[in-house]
């Protein structure tokens, strides 16, 4: 292999390359030829750095230094400044905003509490060499498993390890291949569900862009734990980056006998074929995610038979999530010992979160189970933009919750947080500031279940609709007393007689957002107002003592709703008023407020 | 080009009639194909596959990614995801709606532009994300809207 001494990390995940890391790559690569470096520094793609808010991101070793935000034409100057001279750009570091200035990536709080096991190789190595992955002790669990270990001894150490499943519902992942092995067939299928579809949720793209090996390997470790000789990826479509780099990373691992017959000359024999969904949020609960390998439409069915009995093409079948998956080979590794230190009592190990909304880094970020919600969002989050007030975070998607101010303390695993009426989820974590209105948030998912949902089941297909008609209205500002009642009563109905997770889970955006903010319900609905000034029917526009009559409201209003003499205050009509905004804009006194 | 895409998809029908689950493969080849999966396609898959049209016309249906009635030159997704959501990305889409003057899934009488609410795309740090075509646009405003979309027009 060869050495060079300076190394040029491009972020090539989705994030990083929406905001055209790839044409710095090719930017990199002729001015490092142009300077006549290209036998000493190398540019590498790699996957996700996660530090999404400073993309496009790039990293130089043997430094560390964190370039953020950069531009093609920065990169001559970090070429001819840094790589030629060994000047590091300071104009072009990351900074955190309460900092002075950083250089290099231990030292910047984002990373500093982060521990990363299910995402060690994402934004280290290229994803697309499968060479660097083996440098990085890849597939060397495969080989141990293979070569030292009966299947029942593989299936001990994941249960041991207290690993449960990163997908949502967290289930311990031993357990599952305990019963898929128990089932007696000639024929049995590993597959890994990658059709992650929590909106705020991205995680398992960024296992798949950065480390597309890492999920190969412990497929096929579960494979030969369960005795399966085939396994499915099931993606989203949406993925084009992953999707193109798994199908890279098999045919590699075929390529170096990894994946087929015979496997380390151990006489196991193992392949995996890759299927992309066709955007049916329904798609990753399991049984509908094996219908639609199938062929057929994605709808779920009653369990049991469990997927473990009689799954894909009837045959026993177990499922896995991305990130569960990437935490098996160091698992087999390091030892269930190692693994089951990290966590809390009934969660091990670590749980990546997708931090989104109005946070400051917003971006993927790895911590040990067990990590207070406060420390996540304020130091590795860096907190609220714009010096607004924290009010919620949304966790679990559209089967979580919302979680208050007051709760910011606890430490966040599987149990805490279905105690406090929200769950893990896949970890998306969405943090709402003052300006939001909860029952609009609680619409919002409702309108996304309603849309998603299969519609095989009565309790969900007109449960959640009826659920999301009462808070349409009520944002409308058509609420009545009983409403909530009403709210409560389809909850707990549809959470009882639904098919599958999704219809069961539907409910609890307005669960929790009513437990935890029921005021911003009733004001809604007894007082016709919008605490977080934000549902526009709920508005009143008025004009205050700063206005000084200059008639350019009156002029732009499309109804003729303001009125009022030259150089005179003048007044909004509010039953002609149809609350377009277009008064605000046009002042320039800044008199006209909604309240 | 219309008859070469259907006989395109023969062969990709041929190559994978025995696979299992070769339904979906081939839904998604031909969406590829002819941007859409109308009627007449959904019989030649149909036959093809040996299945029932009710089969084929029941998954195509199923999954939005597919869809019956072709598709405008730009496709605009405005990304509705919560990330996005809570940092307002509706109101972009309503500017979008209004600057094309149609409804969100229509396509502009021109046939250059068709409007969707997509699911997120993942892009979550550069919240709200608008795509069109393969595209991206992130930190939107609804001011920056008309501008986009002028450019397409002129392109």
């Amino acid at each position: 292999m060869e050495l060079f001494r300076a190394h040029v990390l491009v972020c090539g995940g989705t994030g990083c390359s929406s905001s055209g890391s790839g044409e710095l790559i090719r930017r990199f690569e002729e001015q490092i030829a142009k300077q006549g470096l290209d036998k000493e520094v190398k540019v590498v793609r790699t996957g996700c750095f996660g530090l999404c808010e400073a993309g496009p991101v790039v990293i130089v070793y043997p430094e560390g230094t964190f370039y953020s935000r950069i531009r093609p034409d920065d990169v001559d100057e970090i070429v001819s400044e840094h790589l030629l001279k060994g000047r590091i750009v300071q104009h072009l570091v990351y900074k955190e905003k309460s900092k002075e200035e950083h250089l290099s990536l231990d030292n910047i709080d984002f990373y500093r509490s982060q521990m990363r096991l299910a995402l060690r190789n994402c934004g280290v190595i290229d994803p697309e060499s499968i060479d660097e992955y083996i440098a990085f002790d890849g597939y060397k669990a495969l080989a141990k498993v293979l070569t030292e270990m009966s299947p029942q001894q593989v299936i001990d150490e994941v249960l041991r390890s207290g690993l449960r499943g990163r997908g949502g519902a967290g289930f311990p992942t031993g357990k599952k291949w305990q019963f898929a092995a128990a089932s007696q067939a000639e024929q049995k299928y590993m597959v890994c569900n990658a059709d992650e579809g929590d909106p705020g949720a991205f995680m398992d793209r960024s296992v798949l862009e950065g480390d597309p090996h890492a999920v190969l390997e412990a497929m096929a470790i579960g494979g030969y734990a369960i005795g399966a000789s085939e396994g499915y990826i099931y993606v989203r479509a949406e993925y084009p980056i992953a999707v193109k780099r798994l199908q890279i990373a098999i045919e590699q691992a075929r390529e170096y006998g990894l994946l087929g017959k015979n496997i380390f000359d151990s006489g196991f024999d193992f392949d995996v074929y890759i299927r992309l969904g066709a955007g049916a949020f329904v798609c990753g609960e399991e049984t509908a995610l094996m219908h639609s390998i199938e062929g057929g439409r994605g709808e779920p069915k009653p369990k049991p038979p469990f997927p473990a009995v009689r799954g894909l093409f009837d045959k026993p079948t177990n499922i896995n999530n991305v990130e569960t998956l990437a935490n098996i080979p160091q698992i087999i590794l390091k030892g269930a010992d190692w693994f089951s230190s990290i966590g809390t009592e009934n969660s091990k190990g670590t749980k990546v979160f997708a931090l989104g909304g109005k946070i400051n880094n917003t971006g993927l970020v790895e911590v040990p189970m067990g990590t207070p919600l406060r420390e996540i969002i304020y130091n590795i989050g860096g907190g609220i933009p714009g010096g607004k007030k924290f009010k919620a975070v949304q966790t679990g998607g559209p089967s979580g919750g919302c979680i208050p101010a007051e709760q910011l303390d606890i430490a966040i695993d599987y149990d805490s947080l279905t105690a406090i009426g929200s769950m893990m989820g896949s970890g998306g974590m969405i943090v709402m500031d003052e300006d939001n209105c909860m029952v609009d948030i609680a619409r919002f998912f409702l309108d996304f279940t309603v849309d998603e949902s299969c519609g095989k089941c009565t309790p969900c297909r007109i449960g959640t609709k009826r659920m999301l008609e009462i808070l349409e209205r009520i944002v409308e500002g058509k609420g009545e007393e009983g409403d909530i009642e009403k709210l409560e009563s389809l909850a707990k109905n549809i959470k009882a007689t639904a098919l599958c997770g999704l219809g069961q889970t539907a409910p609890n955006p307005v669960l929790s957002t009513l437990k935890y903010f029921r005021s911003e319900y009733e004001a809604h609905i007894r007082e016709k107002r919008c605490p977080a000034h934000h549902c526009q029917k709920l508005l009143n526009y008025e004009i205050t003592d700063k206005c000084r009559g200059c008639t350019a409201c009156a002029r732009i209003c499309p109804v003729g709703a303001i009125t009022g003499n030259v150089k005179e205050q003048h007044h909004i009509d509010i039953t002609k008023c149809i609350k377009c905004g277009s008064c605000i804009e046009k002042c320039r006194f800044g008199a006209i407020v909604k309240n | 080009m219309q008859n070469d895409n259907y006989q395109k998809l023969a062969e990709f029908i041929r190559a994978h009639k025995q696979q299992k689950g070769a339904l979906m493969p081939v839904l998604q080849e031909a969406q590829n194909l002819f941007g859409c999966v109308p009627l007449d396609v959904q019989e030649i898959i149909a036959d093809g596959l040996g299945v029932s049209l009710s089969e084929v016309y029941g998954v195509a249906t199923f999954y939005s990614q597919f869809s019956l009635k072709p598709k405008g030159k730009y496709i605009c997704g405005v990304c509705l995801g919560t990330a996005c959501y809570v940092k307002g990305s509706q109101k972009v889409l309503d500017e979008l709606l209004s600057e094309l003057n149609i409804t969100v899934g229509d396509t502009t009488q021109d046939g250059l532009f068709t409007v969707d609410a997509t699911r997120c795309l993942g892009a979550c740090g550069l919240a709200p994300v608008m795509m069109i075509n393969d595209e991206v646009y992130g930190r939107l405003t609804p001011e920056e809207i008309p501008e986009i979309i002028a450019k397409y027009r002129a392109s």
